[in-house]
């Protein structure tokens, strides 16, 4: 019901920098779908709405500085929330990141997916706590790191 | 907040740059991945990126399948794998090594494995097989951090076929001390129940307890599970109403921990949830709604702030007080909510009131009213997306006043128009307008042609359809009928004369049809000149070869006069020698025709007007044929999509668990199977309805179901009669009080005179008045009327009806049973005579074998026994006292010579067989428990006759059960044979001939024959067995069958509603129903079972039969198609 379907982000020059698709569709339609959307919303003004109606799905959009953020939810669907949700992602983003741009997103983009995964799972909102999500994330990363340390002082000297 | 990601792409260089200084750990882990993204960058053209990203590629290729690649490089690689894939480039061989990664890695090469998994693949791909195994080994991992991410992953993609293998670990993990761990076990659960709710039906009471989870996350969770099932199915969940209503008021009490705090507002998603689950609960129930008034009115004094949330939260606030049984105050607070999302300044607030306007109005038109001067300023606002909402609320609130003016908007709206999917559905919608409304003739067709016009090609093709039945079919005045087709003849020459290269090729087609049927009732136009107009549309280059057949068959319908004739043959020898089969078949007809006058006169006779041919779409005549080729080992025939199917099936991996010997499908695994059907299809039209308003095109059928006002302010409006209410269009509706009524008069007489008037408002407010015209007046009436098909101008005649109906008016005639009318149709060779119709409640006790009463011993004559007589029968009742209506005097007096032994079972109808001067016989068969047994009943009107008689087939086996088959028969009596039926080789209907000689002492020997039919029914018996059982059998059976059969439609349980007609009809027994799976069992007589497995596929039944006796299946599938049919 509240399911999203998909969610993208892409530059202002229409590069895509993530994308998450929450209902199953071929690689074909997806490319079809991300390439008419990037240019349905680039081509509209600041001051209009942030809905659109795209096929029978509604799109809700946002833009935070040179990235778009892009959902696509049913027609009966709230778009307000919707909206909401995208600017908590990226509030989640700005916390993870420390004032968040979009070169910590492309450079870091499986990041930016493990936390969109550790709040929108399967598209319905998993964990809105914004410290609970950060929560989880930095334990993952903590283990990351102290399972790092031995390994690259080894490939350092063997390998690379 | 746009200020929070201000750094840009300008920013880049020095961004950069930081990648090789020490300390910058963000970008340095991924430098690879850097220098491909810098590498990109600095490329100018699309063809050098994609020489760079193959390249990439190919590199990353051999390195992942080099043996030296350590699972710490295959990381980075995926992550780069991943990032070209992302750009549009296929990567597809690095899938499996995904999965390896997630398999093989560390904590931290594992978290990229499975996100690069869960990115790479989706629900259907077959490698995720591979992925059960490491899914399984993580979750019982002592790391908490792998069992997130394993649970993380389940909830995005799994095989549905595997879910059995996981499933007691994820539900033990409902338990875990850690409420992450709850948390994400909740949601994979809501995942196994959203694509396999079989399998998690048994752990209701698990949610339960996550819904009282201590932790918020945890229960706000469990909230997506039961939005899923009280959606599905609101009434089992009541009980948790107060629940519900009680966890709201804490949170908008304030009562959760700060961290869910949004923006100061507390738990909004948690909120919206909960308000989405209490409308459900509430819907059309008073005594639930009452319950959460309270809370509701809370809500929405408390959400005040000046934020978007607080916003989100007050649309769903209102959207659930329109939706429960109604509460005044409540409903005056929404609509000043409402009110302030309209008259917002801000654009997203605006366009939300507006869809909760086009929500409500149909319960509440005074609220547009209220708000119709800026409804008029949206219909000129710049961005498209809110005039397409206005569009969406006039259509809303049509009536025969305002129809003009709306659909002159509308059209306005369609030819700026530039999206597909919004012109197919707008046009759709003012074709439906059109015809319900259409004040005349001129304007009806000149709509249309607009519609037409703008529609085009991606038009649905009911529109045109509808369009033509319309004009075709007519009204109930001839007088009318001609004048509308003669305007529209006269349309479509002037488009003709114009340019009618611009029209859309359907547009043609229906001109086309229209001159061919009709244009002679134009007297001064000579068809030669129409066959001229129409031979420049074959001319035209960018007519479609299906125009020009169009154009063919519409020149074969005028070449009645003699220089049509010469047009049409000239036209006819360029074509008849065209490479287009079709169009050379047309041509071919046409030059036939209009040369042989006799000819043409008799395959389309004068004044054009033909009965509309009959057509019997089911193929019923050649039932007999197909049961005939069934009986002699044909193959039921299989449409393409299931042949496709299941040679599809028998190509793909067989994914069935292990050890499961159930017949659960396959077919899991292809795309189709557990998606929601209404994603991104481009082929649904008219859905941007945002209730369940959602009328076709032009489907006539169901604007009877159209808005009904239910609920008012006050409460329940009984139905009125629909003629009241066009009669009482001025007069104020009863149901509402005085008060109430002066209030929306009132209201009515004020909109229209604001206080300032410049020049443009004037405008706007001749526009309002005609754009609201009706809606006032009309209170709330008006909107009602949509669904009355009464002040429809152009209702259809009957006759459009007629044709889809006759074949069920024998069905409802409640004095044919379904089984006799199944034997009448075979039963060709029965005497004319035959089945005085039975009466209905004995139909009802051979229906339902399987509530038969055990025999018995009564002793009496009372042989048959309908349900209702059963009741009775204690009590000594005459046989005269059952006299039915319907049941001739005869038959009555039959069934009371019915063996006592067989009278606690159901018979059929007694047929006659066969009736002289002397001597009648007639018939019947009764269905015991583990026989059928065939009565046989001698009427001898005369004297004592000595009597032989020999029943035989082929497919049965009949045993005389009582005297020897040679006997006399008593004058002036009835005498009874009886013939206990076993089955030696199921058909579809099994037929008995007997002979039958007799001498009269003072005749001579007489001899006739006589033959009866029976279904394969007769003989079919539940078979009762568990689930196991049935397993095993299946496995053990040889003889199969498959076919697609129709579901019968119902909404909440198709798959029940479609099992229990087979059970009524056919007396199976239902195994079990597993979600949309069900098994069932009978048997042919005691011993020969046959076993059925049905699963809904594609709003189909699929069955699947197996049975060890051969032929049994394809019988039994026959019937169960019947059965369905009949339904």
């Amino acid at each position: 019901m509240s399911k999203m379907q998909f969610m993208l982000l892409f530059s202002r020059q229409g590069k895509l920098r993530l994308q998450k698709w929450y209902v199953p569709l071929s690689d074909k339609e997806r490319k079809k779908i991300s390439r008419d959307l990037v240019q349905t919303i680039l081509a509209r003004k600041p001051k209009m709405c942030s809905f659109l109606e795209w096929r029978d799905l509604k799109i809700v959009y946002k833009r935070y500085a040179s990235l778009y953020f892009c959902c696509a939810v049913e027609d009966q669907d709230n778009e307000l929330i919707t909206l909401e949700i995208i600017h908590r992602y990226v509030e989640l983003l700005d916390k993870y990141f420390g004032s968040v741009c979009e070169l910590d997103i492309i450079f870091n983009f499986e990041k930016a997916y493990f936390i969109l995964d550790e709040f929108l799972l399967g598209g319905e909102a998993q964990e809105t706590s914004k410290k609970n999500v950060l929560k989880a994330i930095e334990q993952a990363d903590l283990l990351q790191e102290e399972a790092e340390a031995p390994r690259s002082v080894l490939e350092e000297i063997g390998l690379t | 907040m746009s200020d929070v990601v201000e750094k840009t792409l300008t920013a880049l260089p020095s961004l950069l740059s930081l990648d090789s200084q020490p300390g910058s750990a963000k970008l340095s882990s991924t430098s690879k991945l850097g220098n491909l993204i810098r590498g990109i960058t600095e490329l100018t053209s699309k063809h050098e990126e994609e020489k760079l990203i193959q390249h990439e590629l190919s590199s990353i290729k051999e390195q992942v399948s080099s043996p030296n690649t350590t699972m710490r490089q295959m990381r980075e690689l995926m992550v780069r794998a991943v990032y070209c894939e992302m750009l549009g480039y296929e990567a597809s061989f690095s899938y499996i090594h995904a999965i390896k990664l997630a398999q093989q890695g560390n904590v931290l090469e594992k978290r990229v494995g499975y996100l690069a998994v869960s990115l790479f693949l989706n629900e259907s791909h077959e490698l995720l097989l591979l992925l059960v195994n490491t899914v399984l080994k993580d979750l019982q991992s002592t790391n908490l951090i792998e069992v997130c991410m394993a649970l993380t992953v389940v909830c995005q993609i799994f095989p549905k076929d595997m879910i059995p293998a996981i499933l007691p670990i994820v539900e033990e993990k409902l338990n875990h001390p850690k409420e992450i761990i709850r948390r994400k076990a909740v949601l994979a659960l809501h995942k196994f129940y959203l694509i396999a709710p079989n399998q998690v039906q048994h752990i209701h009471n698990k949610f339960r307890k996550a819904l009282c989870d201590k932790d918020p996350g945890v229960m706000t969770a469990s909230l997506h599970i039961y939005l899923q099932l009280i959606q599905e199915n609101a009434e089992a969940y009541k009980d948790l109403t107060a629940s519900f209503v009680t966890i709201l008021k804490q949170v908008v009490g304030g009562k959760l921990p700060m961290d869910f705090n949004y923006h100061s507002v507390p738990a909004p998603w948690l909120q919206i949830q909960l308000l989405r689950i209490l409308s459900l609960l509430g819907k059309n129930d008073q005594r639930t709604s009452e319950v959460m008034y309270e809370v509701l009115d809370e809500s929405l004094r408390r959400a005040e702030m000046n934020h978007n949330i607080t916003y989100a939260i007050l649309y769903e606030c209102v959207k659930c007080v329109y939706t429960i049984y109604p509460k005044s105050d409540l409903l005056e607070k929404a609509a000043t909510c409402i009110g302030n999302f309209v008259l917002s300044p801000k654009i997203n607030l605006k366009y939300l009131g507006l869809k909760a306007l086009t929500y409500v109005v149909q319960q509440d038109p005074k609220l547009a009213l209220q708000h119709q001067m800026t409804i008029i300023e949206c219909l000129d606002h710049s961005d498209v997306i809110i005039k397409r909402e206005v569009m969406e609320l006039l259509f809303r609130i049509t009536n025969a006043q305002n129809v003009t003016v709306i659909v002159e908007k509308m059209l306005d709206f369609l030819r700026l128009s530039k999206d597909d999917h919004t012109t197919v559905d707008l046009a759709g919608k003012v074709a439906e307008l059109a015809e319900k409304y259409a004040p005349d003739n001129e304007w009806f067709i000149q709509t249309m042609n607009a519609v037409f016009s703008l529609g085009g090609d991606m038009m649905q093709p009911e529109i045109p359809n509808g369009f033509l039945k319309l004009l075709s079919e007519g009204f109930d005045s001839e007088e009318e009928d001609r004048k509308l087709r003669l305007f529209a003849v006269n349309s479509y020459i002037s488009l003709l004369q114009g340019d009618p290269s611009k029209l859309p090729q359907r547009f043609l087609q229906v001109i086309c049809w229209v001159l061919g049927e009709y244009s002679y009732l134009k007297d001064d136009l000579e068809p030669a000149v129409v066959l001229r107009l129409l031979t420049n549309l074959l001319d035209m280059k960018s007519s479609s070869s299906d125009t020009r057949s169009w154009v063919l068959v519409a020149m074969t319908k005028l070449c009645w006069s003699e220089a049509a004739v010469s047009v049409a043959q000239q036209v006819a020898e360029t074509y008849s020698s065209s490479f287009d089969t079709t169009l050379r078949q047309r041509a071919q007809e046409l030059q036939h025709l209009s040369r042989d006058s006799h000819l043409y006169s008799r395959v389309l006779p004068p004044g054009g007007s033909l009965e509309p041919v009959e057509v019997d779409s089911s193929l019923s005549f050649l039932d007999g044929f197909v049961s005939e080729a069934l009986s002699a080992g044909a193959a039921p025939y299989k449409p393409l999509h299931q042949r496709q199917e299941e040679l599809s099936r028998s190509k793909a991996l067989s994914l069935e668990p292990y050890g499961l010997s159930l017949p659960i499908s396959t077919s899991s695994c292809s795309i189709t199977d557990r998606q929601s059907p209404t994603l991104l299809s481009t082929s649904s039209g008219l859905s941007g309805d945002s209730t369940d308003f959602s009328h076709r095109g032009s489907s006539t059928t169901l604007k009877l179901d159209g808005v009904k006002r239910i609920w008012g302010r006050e409460g329940y409006l009984a139905q009125k009669e629909p003629v009241e209410e066009v009669a009482q269009v001025e007069i104020p509706s009863p149901l509402r009080p005085p008060g109430q009524q002066g209030d929306a008069d009132s209201c009515h007489s004020k909109t229209p005179t604001p206080t300032a008037n410049p020049e443009g408002d004037r405008e706007k407010q001749l526009l309002a008045s005609s754009l609201f015209g009706g809606l006032s007046s009309q209170s709330s009436m008006c909107l009602m009327e949509k669904s009355e098909p009464d002040i429809q101008r152009f209702g259809r005649k009957a006759k459009g009806q007629r044709t889809s109906s006759t074949p069920n008016e024998q069905r409802s005639n409640p004095s044919v049973s379904s089984t006799s009318a199944v034997d009448n149709l075979l039963c060709n060779n029965l005497p004319e005579t035959n089945p005085e119709p039975i009466d209905s409640s004995t139909k009802q006790t051979f229906q339902h074998p399987e509530s038969l009463p055990v025999a018995n011993g009564a002793c009496d004559a009372e042989a048959i026994v309908s349900d209702d007589d059963r009741k009775g029968r204690n009590r000594p009742v005459s046989p005269e006292e059952r006299v039915e209506a319907d049941e001739s005097c005869e038959n009555l007096s039959l069934t009371s010579h019915l063996p006592a032994e067989l009278s606690g079972f159901s018979h059929s109808e007694i047929i006659p067989l066969y009736s002289n001067q002397s001597l009648a016989l007639s018939a019947c068969h009764v269905q015991t428990d583990n026989t059928v047994v065939l009565v046989v009943f001698i009427t001898n009107s005369s004297e004592d006759a000595n009597l032989q008689m020999q029943v035989l087939s082929e497919e049965l086996e009949a045993c005389c059960v009582c005297e020897s088959p040679v006997g006399e028969v008593r004058g002036h009596s009835v005498s009874v044979r009886q013939y206990s039926l076993t089955v030696k080789r199921p058909v579809v209907h099994f037929e008995l001939v007997g002979r039958l000689s007799y001498s009269l002492p003072a005749g001579m020997l007489q001899s006739m024959q006589f033959s009866y039919k029976l279904p394969l029914t007769s003989f079919i018996r539940p078979l009762t067995v568990s689930t196991e059982e049935y397993g095993s059998m299946w496995l053990a059976f040889s003889h199969d069958t498959k076919q697609n059969l129709t579901l019968i439609e119902e909404e909440r349980e198709p798959l029940t509603a479609t099992l229990n007609a087979l059970r009524k009809k056919l007396s199976l027994h239902i195994v079990e129903i597993i979600g949309v799976e069900g098994l069932v069992a009978c048997s042919l007589l005691k011993d020969q079972p046959c076993l059925m497995h049905c699963r809904v596929h594609a709003g189909r039944l699929a069955v699947w039969l197996r049975s060890p006796v051969a032929d049994l299946p394809d019988c039994l599938l026959y019937h169960c198609q019947r059965a369905l049919q009949e339904h």
